[in-house]
């Protein structure tokens, strides 16, 4: 796996002065995703949200490679026609035969937990050659922070309102990542932003193997979630540091956790700098931060319990 | 001319026939009654290697239609088969197809919508995407089905047009019926149709990067990209005509975008699209046994709407009655009605129009109900009034 030293020597495939906020988490995971592709020509594809409509403001792009946007839920299903387009023309000779390409597709937490699950699914079941990567920053932020099934228990959003008969968003996140590995493909990661050598180490694994691989990287909105924009590391890294979103792979069937929590901080630690959880921390909602933690220790305890059993 | 073998077969297998011939790079696809002979026949080939497509079983028309605009962004040309929910949940990629230009080929077996569901022919599934930006051809017969899917090709991939192409043909009445058709040989469809070159670069040219679907939405020039859509649509009348008429030297049929029967002198006349032109032209022969001056307008590409030649058929008709097998809600009579009344709006005298609804979801469309209409301008040719309104034609 490359080191920082190394990585600063690979292009950023995205290009600077594109129109996404300051700040925010998805530029850096397409950069960061990016740098795994290791020197292999790369189609990306995307689907509709904040990532795409701020990189691609026609006549401009910030695609230093072959880019395509179709839809909203559908950037799975693109992305396979391309791989498959590739494989038709070698077939058919109009590639070299020893040609190599790779395929990627980014799509936020609402076109691939939610609108683009089943495209999602179908693609993977298909195995093709290809990474599907979303940058999961918990709500539809392209749309003005309305809830996500990736938006966390507690949380604020427009659709997930606060007031007296209601706390923010009721339901527990979806956990996506676990889906995909039951689709029991060869690579299937969560990652996350702060943890740049993971994530990178992740994506070139992901980019290396003969069929489809998911990854999940948490990318976190300064605008949607209430932060400054120069903390979206901090508080990525409070994420993972809290057991909210833990680091592992699952690499043909086997779980492993890929950065180690060894003092867990409670989760108030990341949802307290935040100001969609600002409300938690009232007298009244006592009960729905504990339920919250809960839900963390929960699912903290899943992920181990696979690793365990791994 | 080629060399033809005459088959006894379904206008599906002949569809998927034409497709074979036409050596699609990729076909993206999802079963649905009645196209699923289609890709059933085309997943046979697939397996007897007989087509190097890459065949991609998708989990959705949606995704179908998806895969699609991703494969044929990539260069590759681009083939699928739908029908009713199926093409009514492609709906957004459509517009998408079209939108970014794209030479893709469709088949659609023309099925009603739901609900109630039904699974029988009508054409209410793709008069709902008629606006999509699509070229639309409508085959009466298996043979048509099969001549239609090879000349779609060269239309969509054509230079000045780059628009999808969807190639229509009568649920169970043309896709299951068998009928009688002539096949060309692999090898006059494959140099008719010719290798497919992409006219610019695409996803997998990898020194010359493009960015597909882009974002155009502030103050960008998306009102510009549709009008050059409109252009797209405008010059493939001259490319129809141009394919079609090679494809009659090829195969010796001869392909127009309306197809007369009769018209020559005709008092009346019925505009009828798919499978029931031959009920019509039945029922025009018989009258004309009888001394009445019947005929029959087929029209055999809905997009582009041939207005002008249209129009030029039926002037000076005493009567004119169009088949419309979709309704549209609310409006003065179903889609090719409207049409047809634009048509004529033109002309120095006006020609009385009515609509007749007919055959939704299969309801049987017997020769006892062309003659009804037939009767109706008989009637008023002869001066009556015609029915009030649109009639739904044998409906209890």
């Amino acid at each position: 796996m490359a080191n920082l030293k190394e990585l600063t020597h690979r292009e950023d495939l995205l290009e600077g002065g594109h129109r996404l906020c300051a700040g925010c988490g998805a530029s850096v995971a397409v950069r960061q995703v990016m740098l795994g592709v290791g020197g292999v020509p790369v189609v990306a594809g995307c689907a509709t949200g904040c990532l795409e409509v701020s990189t691609t403001i026609y006549p401009y792009s910030s695609w230093k490679t072959p880019f395509i946007h179709n839809a909203f839920e559908n950037s799975a299903a693109t992305v396979s026609g391309v791989e498959s387009a590739f494989k038709a023309l070698k077939r058919a000779g109009k590639i070299p035969a020893d040609k190599k390409m790779k395929f990627v597709a980014f799509g936020g937490d609402g076109g691939t937990y939610d609108i683009g699950l089943q495209s999602l699914s179908g693609a993977m079941e298909r195995g093709h050659d290809m990474v599907y990567v979303c940058y999961d920053n918990g709500a539809y932020m392209n749309t003005g922070i309305q809830r996500s099934s990736a938006t966390p228990m507690g949380a604020w959003a427009t659709t997930a309102e606060v007031g007296k008969a209601q706390a923010g968003k009721v339901q527990p996140r979806k956990d996506l990542t676990s889906i995909m590995a039951a689709h029991n493909i060869p690579y299937v990661a969560q990652a996350s932003v702060s943890h740049w050598k993971d994530l990178t180490a992740k994506a070139e694994k992901a980019f290396a193997v003969e069929g489809p691989a998911f990854l999940n990287v948490f990318a976190p909105c300064p605008r949607g979630w209430r932060i400054a924009y120069n903390k979206t590391i901090e508080i990525a890294k409070l994420a993972v540091q809290t057991g909210f979103w833990p680091l592992f792979e699952v690499e043909d069937g086997v779980w492993r956790q890929t950065v180690k929590v060894h003092s867990r901080k409670p989760v108030e630690e990341f949802l307290k700098p935040q100001g969609r959880f600002k409300h938690l921390f009232k007298p009244e909602n006592a009960e729905v931060l504990a339920a919250v933690q809960a839900e963390v220790d929960r699912q903290w305890d899943y992920v181990v319990g696979r690793v365990e059993r791994s | 001319m080629a060399e033809q073998k005459t088959l006894a077969t379904t206008g599906n297998v002949m569809v998927a026939e034409a497709m074979r011939q036409c050596a699609p790079d990729v076909m993206a696809a999802y079963p649905i009654t009645p196209q699923t002979t289609i890709v059933e026949e085309f997943a046979r080939f697939v397996a007897q290697g007989r087509v190097h497509t890459e065949y991609v079983t998708v989990e959705s028309e949606h995704s179908a239609m998806s895969a699609c605009v991703g494969a044929s962004a990539a260069g590759a040309r681009v083939m699928t088969a739908t029908s009713s929910q199926g093409l009514a949940l492609m709906w957004e990629v459509l517009h998408i197809a079209s939108g970014m230009r794209l030479p893709i080929v469709m088949a659609n077996a023309n099925r009603a919508l739901s609900a109630p569901i039904n699974i029988h022919c009508d054409h209410s599934d793709v008069m709902g995407s008629r606006d999509t930006g699509w070229v639309m051809l409508f085959a009466e017969t298996a043979q048509e089905a099969y001549d239609n899917t090879i000349m779609a090709v060269r239309i969509a991939e054509h230079p000045d047009v780059l628009l999808p192409v969807m190639s229509c043909l009568d649920g169970f009445i043309t896709t299951h019926s068998i009928d009688r058709a002539r096949m060309l040989d692999d090898e006059s469809v494959k140099a008719f149709v010719g290798e497919y070159e992409p006219a610019e670069h695409t996803l997998l040219d990898y020194e010359h990067p493009v960015t597909h679907g882009s974002f155009a939405g502030l103050g960008g020039p998306f009102f510009e990209f549709k009008k050059a859509q409109r252009e797209a649509m405008e010059r493939s009348r001259e490319v129809i005509r141009d394919v079609g008429e090679e494809f009659e030297r090829l195969s010796g049929r001869p392909f127009g975008k309306l197809e007369a029967w009769g018209m020559d002198d005709a008092d009346v006349a019925v505009v009828v699209i798919g499978s029931t032109a031959g009920n019509a032209r039945h029922v025009a022969r018989e009258l004309r046994g009888t001394g009445v001056k019947a005929g029959v307008v087929k029209v055999r590409c809905f997009r582009p709407f041939p207005y002008a030649e249209l129009a030029a058929m039926l002037k000076g008709m005493k009567a004119v009655a169009v088949l419309d097998r979709a309704e549209s809600f609310g409006a003065e009579g179903g889609p090719l009605f409207l049409e047809v009344r634009s048509a004529l709006y033109d002309l120095d005298r006006r020609v009385p129009v009515v609509d007749y609804i007919y055959g939704l979801g299969g309801a049987d469309v017997r020769l006892e109900l062309i003659r009804e209409v037939y009767d109706d301008l008989a009637g008023m040719a002869a001066g009556a009034t015609g029915p009030e309104g649109l009639v739904y034609l044998g409906a209890r």
